[in-house]
């Protein structure tokens, strides 16, 4: 998976975050080579660059919130999938029990297929996903666009 | 609703211009220029007569970048699909798949693998362009036809050569330009 986006990090082998463009550019520009941040990422050498694991930690708490409205999470998704990445599994997850507190299986099977989507040409970051919440959609009773057979026309 | 007005407009002037004949081409433009993403759910929309949406309320599209609109797609369900919607409540492996298929589409109108469809909008696109280009050579072709003043006598052959023969002989550019290339010994062009 690595060999995805050419973004430079130190630490785990899996990324937090798989980043679609090629931010490496900017993050050779800058000295620490550890990461780089998907958003607020500008220019500015004194602001705080957030890191892969912060990020994906502020949208897991943010959809893990116990009452979370259907507004939030409608926003929640709507701006994750205007991101330049692809949501990590664990932001996934956190997402898809949200829908299971709204009662919402079709905003699930939804986020599937957006994930899907947002993935592009690299056809085995959706497989990987499926792969790594197996778990989770089998204890929620969510099946995945595949297995409805909407992901065809 | 400005989308529709346009395609309305745009389906007026094409009826104008072409006539009954190309109608249906008129009908296709029609539904090319009005977007099929605000349309109202509850019920199938008539391609000639579209609704004006009410856009200070929320509204539901098919976006690939947004993945829940801002309602669902089906607000007015039956008596079924209000009973399906309690069962939803319960555990979801107890749903079967047309259940979880129906569902969907209630809150849904089109699926991703729908939208990523190829279209053929691009043919109309392109067959207005060469439409409205076309029919620009008409208007440009009857201006040059009963617009523009007769041809001035200076475009005449005879003129044209008399005219050169003076440029010649006054030594028109004759270090570098026009003169420099006329042999004045031989009587020709060098």
């Amino acid at each position: 998976m690595r060999n995805i986006a050419p973004v430079y990090h130190c630490g785990a082998m899996f990324r937090a975050v798989f980043r679609l463009s090629a931010t490496g550019a900017r993050s050779l520009a800058r000295s620490r080579a550890c990461y780089t941040a998907p958003l607020a990422s500008r220019c500015y050498s004194h602001g705080k660059v957030e890191s892969d694991e912060e990020f994906d930690a502020r949208w897991v708490t943010y959809f893990s919130k116990p009452d979370i409205d259907a507004w939030e999470l409608k926003k929640g998704m709507n701006t994750l999938i205007g991101y330049d990445l692809v949501p990590e599994a664990k932001i996934l997850d956190s997402a898809l029990r949200a829908c299971r507190r709204l009662n919402d299986l079709a905003s699930a099977i939804r986020i599937l297929e957006a994930v899907k989507d947002k993935a592009g040409p690299h056809k085995d970051i959706y497989p990987y996903l499926i792969q790594e919440l197996k778990p989770t959609l089998s204890e929620l009773g969510i099946s995945t666009p595949e297995e409805l057979g909407i992901d065809k026309l | 609703m400005k989308e529709n007005e346009w395609g309305r407009l745009a389906n007026k002037m094409l009826q104008l211009i072409a006539g009954r004949v190309s109608s249906l081409v008129a009908r296709r433009a029609t539904l090319a220029l009005t977007t099929s993403s605000a349309r109202m759910a509850s019920h199938a929309p008539d391609p000639e007569v579209t609704e004006a949406v009410d856009m200070s309320r929320p509204m539901y599209w098919d976006r690939l970048d947004t993945p829940l609109p801002d309602k669902l797609y089906k607000d007015e369900l039956s008596a079924a699909e209000k009973s399906l919607k309690e069962k939803e409540k319960g555990p979801w492996s107890q749903l079967t798949n047309e259940e979880k298929i129906a569902l969907y589409r209630l809150s849904f109108h089109q699926t991703y693998a729908e939208m990523n469809q190829p279209k053929s909008e691009w043919k109309t696109v392109v067959g207005g362009i060469f439409f409205f280009v076309g029919f620009t050579a008409l208007v440009v072709w009857w201006q040059r036809v009963y617009v523009y003043p007769p041809r001035p006598r200076t475009f005449d052959d005879e003129w044209q050569a008399k005219q050169l023969q003076r440029m010649l002989d006054m030594r028109i550019n004759p270090i570098e330009g026009f003169s420099s290339k006329w042999d004045y010994e031989k009587g020709q062009w060098k």
